[in-house]
């Protein structure tokens, strides 16, 4: 789109930024919002079509890419798909055997599943911030907003997803009454100091899930801004900007899902530690 | 930016990924990857282990063949060894046997001679019987004379 007056322009970015959001509009009932005022009127009863959307198929994409190389594996020479598959699956190992030193034969698995779900949606913002939304304006649908880790929805329900791990594997490892010890009498070992103990290692706990998501959220959100900005440009000058950022964000694409899954996984092995 | 249930579809999605992902994805490539690494280990450890065997193998060869030739030298020299005693022996052996052919026909040779001796000297004594006949033209008796004849053919 080039460069209109100052309204269109901001009319553009905060459409760009708007998901498809369906939910209970106290006025016109269960309904697709239409405007972002009409998104944000639903409250909290209400869903990110297009987050949901492209986030489940990234993730069937993954399962089904990596099912498929594991179905063909074989312990002889590896075709090409085994090849890469085998590659990132040792990279993972290589990761939780560095860092998680606990016993767990889930946490690889896990950390996989998030290394590779938040890469290929975040892989998604590579493609031209109007193609999406364009094609999806000529079926009817207003909003659509394709990469799901520019949702904090998205980030932070897959942290809550984690914090809810490190819960339960807390609990698993140590017991309740080890779990409830260790956030009490830690880091000060003794008992006036309880209260201050509790409140240190609670906030501490809760920051971890809030850490992972706003990190993620962050710095996609932040890229996919400069996409819109850059997509103002004059229609032949965008590639000046928009190759090199692209090129850039393959890096920080790939260093996001990297340090999610890293933190993940340090947060883990923390919840199987005694202390 | 709105916090809504799209935060618990979110985390619904992911516990499903990651349960779908330990239960089926992971173990068929994490099994097959471990079973790879295991056999090319077996098999550096095998081909390390052949050139090992190799090694010693070579050795051992080498080993048999400086033996094969000291022994094949040792086997000459002692032939070489036995030849000299057999010509040495037979040197000897030859050299009695010409001493005793020699000493031998020395004997035959004496003994030739003293027959030639005696036969000579019975017919000088009988010579001179017949010389002495003619001379005296009588007949001498042989008895009476026989023991001066004799002493006389022994002189001879």
């Amino acid at each position: 789109m080039a460069a209109g007056n100052e309204v269109s322009a901001t009319y553009y970015i905060q459409h760009h930024l708007q998901n498809l959001t369906f939910g209970h509009h106290p006025v016109n009932g269960w309904s697709l919002a239409s405007t972002s005022a009409e998104a944000t009127e639903m409250g909290f009863w209400a869903i990110h079509l297009d987050t949901m959307g492209w986030s489940i198929a990234m993730g069937v994409l993954f399962l089904w890419l990596f099912r498929k190389a594991g179905k063909m594996a074989t312990t002889g020479v590896p075709g090409g798909l085994q090849n890469g598959v085998e590659m990132v699956i040792e990279f993972i190992e290589n990761l939780t055997r560095s860092t998680f030193h606990g016993q767990n034969k889930n946490i690889a698995p896990l950390a996989l599943t998030l290394f590779i779900w938040i890469l290929l949606m975040n892989s998604l913002k590579i493609i031209p911030v109007d193609y999406f939304p364009v094609l999806f304006a000529k079926l009817g649908v207003d909003y659509m907003k394709i990469v799901p880790t520019t949702d904090v929805n998205a980030t932070l329900g897959m942290a809550l997803g984690v914090f809810m791990l490190i819960i339960f594997y807390s609990v698993k490892v140590k017991g309740v009454g080890g779990f409830a010890r260790e956030l009490s009498l830690t880091p000060f070992n003794h008992w006036l100091l309880i209260p201050f103990n509790l409140l240190l290692e609670i906030v501490s706990l809760l920051v971890k899930p809030f850490s992972l998501a706003m990190r993620l959220f962050g710095n996609m959100f932040a890229g996919e801004v400069i996409f819109i900005l850059i997509a103002l440009l004059p229609f032949w000058a965008i590639w000046l900007l928009d190759v090199p950022w692209a090129i850039f964000h393959i890096l920080v694409v790939t260093l996001q899902a990297f340090i999610f899954t890293t933190l993940t996984v340090v947060y883990l092995s923390a919840a199987h530690e005694h202390h | 930016m709105n916090i809504n249930m799209t935060l618990i579809g979110q985390t619904i999605a992911f516990a499903i990924f990651v349960w779908f992902c330990i239960k089926y994805v992971w173990p068929p490539i994490s099994n097959a990857l471990h079973e790879r690494q295991k056999k090319i280990a077996d098999g550096l450890d095998a081909a390390s282990r052949a050139t090992r065997d190799l090694e010693l193998a070579q050795e051992q060869a080498s080993q048999t063949l400086r033996e094969s030739k000291e022994q094949a030298s040792q086997i000459l020299e002692q032939a070489n060894r036995r030849a000299a005693q057999i010509v040495e022996e037979a040197r000897v052996e030859a050299r009695a046997e010409g001493e005793r052919l020699i000493a031998g026909a020395r004997a035959e040779i004496e003994q030739e001679v003293h027959r030639a001796k005696d036969e000579l000297r019975a017919q000088v004594s009988h010579l001179a019987i017949v010389g002495a006949e003619r001379v005296l033209e009588a007949s001498v008796d042989e008895k009476t004379h026989r023991e001066l004849l004799d002493k006389l053919a022994a002189e001879l």
